[in-house]
């Protein structure tokens, strides 16, 4: 009999580990707590460097899961535990599975904006998440501010919830800068009138292409990219936006007024990924992702034998990394399955 | 009757008013010159800059006091510059830096219009 997999998380990493391995002839169990398979992908309408639909992507995933893999939607896995040879896992209304080897792929939440209640998200009306934005985006909705006007200015703000010890995160999220990059040239786009600011500590455009975008946004879409953290957000009467940053190149306080803000919330390890790692008993890393082997040669394996993990609940990825993780850890799970054969 | 002066005076507040800055030059620039666009402000310019040597002048910040529209501060740097080019050999982003210095040069003698 095939040997089988049990996989919680049908998002990116889970549906390409499961493709992965249900190619390499195992049996896949693949859990999802949401009705359709994907993630975060699902919210998202263009990725970053290149401007392509997300939805190209879900689809070259899902085409990888097809019929082998047996997804099961709509669960929430609570507990996950080794019962003697196997590993059990039980959802939320008492159902239980087993398999022979355990593969989370939890994943992320977005920081959660209100946090720093200085900026204002979820106070005044016209301060918005990146995940808001591209929720416009995706749903074909016109970009208006809450009292449906159409802004003049639009100010994308960097590091919501990462590189901030304030608010327990100091690790960066690796995606906000270049989405943040990405996200003003689609505002400049739609908008040819309006002023678009980004304001950053560092930008940090490590991956390839992403230093052209950034360059691209300058030069053709007239970005203007301002070296400063915004201390705080104050709301005028008419309902635009007051921000007041440090200009760091020039050394001076700098006052603007804007239509909109756009906050570019950081990654924070799921909810899902917290409990299911406490209950499963592995390491967590210093910044409450789950712990890795080894950072750099065993990014799949755990401290407990039998149990892997892939994708971003061990740290920032992007879409291209993820993916690359969970093909990484199919291998990792056949080779530990062809060799250990049990738990 | 001339009040006596006790050597007070109110100052400025020092913070850049975006609101309130006019930045017609960068706009301008920008059509004439759109190199003046992707400067990071490495600093590379400014380190290789012989009039920085024995005068504080720097290249990079005259960009950022044009994007920000800082008008006094622009006024008061542009001719230290000597037009040796220095600065044109060492830019990774390959900004046009002497035209945008005899542009900004131009559009103040002119009256800035």
């Amino acid at each position: 009999m095939n040997k089988r997999v049990l996989i919680v998380g049908a998002g990116i990493a889970g549906m390409e580990a499961a493709a992965g391995l249900s190619s390499l002839n195992y049996e896949v169990l693949l859990f999802e707590k949401d009705e359709k398979p994907g993630g975060h992908l699902k919210n998202w309408e263009r990725l970053f460097p290149t401007q392509r639909l997300g939805s190209e992507v879900l689809e070259f995933l899902e085409k990888g899961i097809g019929e082998t893999v047996k997804l099961i939607s709509n669960t929430n896995i609570i507990s996950a535990e080794k019962s003697d040879k196997n590993f059990k896992v039980v959802s939320d209304k008492g159902d239980v599975w087993y398999g022979d080897a355990l593969l989370i792929t939890t994943g992320y939440d977005l920081f959660e904006a209100r946090k720093k209640e200085e900026y204002g998200h979820g106070i005044y009306d016209n301060v918005f998440t990146s995940a808001e934005l591209e929720s416009l985006f995706l749903n074909k909705k016109e970009l208006l501010t809450h009292q449906n006007k159409k802004p003049a200015r639009i100010g994308f703000i960097h590091c919501v919830g990462s590189r901030d010890k304030k608010v327990g995160n100091v690790y960066c999220s690796k995606v906000c800068c270049v989405t943040a990059v990405k996200q003003a040239i689609e505002v400049r786009e739609k908008l040819p009138e309006c002023e678009v600011y980004c304001f950053y500590m560092d930008l940090r455009m490590y991956g390839m292409h992403f230093e052209e975008l950034y360059n691209e946004a300058q030069e053709k879409w007239g970005v203007t990219f301002i070296r400063g953290r915004l201390s705080e957000t104050a709301e005028n009467i008419d309902k635009s936006l007051q921000i007041k940053v440090e200009d760091t190149l020039l050394g001076r306080p700098l006052r603007m007024t804007v239509d909109m803000l756009v906050l570019m919330v950081g990654f924070v390890p799921s909810k899902s990924t917290t409990m299911l790692g406490k209950e499963v008993g592995i390491d967590f890393n210093s910044n409450g992702f789950l712990k890795t082997m080894d950072e750099h040669t065993s990014t799949n394996i755990t401290g407990k034998p039998g149990v892997f993990v892939a994708g971003t609940c061990t740290s920032p990825q992007t879409i291209t990394n993820t993916i690359i993780d969970g093909r990484s850890a199919a291998l990792t799970i056949h080779e530990w399955l062809s060799k250990s054969g049990t738990v | 009757m001339k009040s006596k002066d006790f050597g007070y005076q109110a100052i400025p507040p020092r913070h850049i008013d975006y609101d309130k800055n006019d930045r017609t030059l960068f706009y301008f620039l920008r059509r004439r010159e759109p190199s003046i666009s992707i400067c990071f402000s490495c600093g590379s310019c400014s380190a290789t800059c012989p009039a920085n040597e024995n005068t504080p002048f720097s290249f990079y910040r005259i960009m950022l006091y044009i994007r920000r529209g800082e008008k006094l501060q622009i006024a008061r740097e542009i001719n230290k510059c000597m037009l040796c080019g220095k600065c044109r050999l060492v830019c990774p982003k390959g900004v046009n830096t002497r035209n945008v210095i005899l542009i900004t040069r131009d559009f103040l003698n002119s009256g800035g219009q």
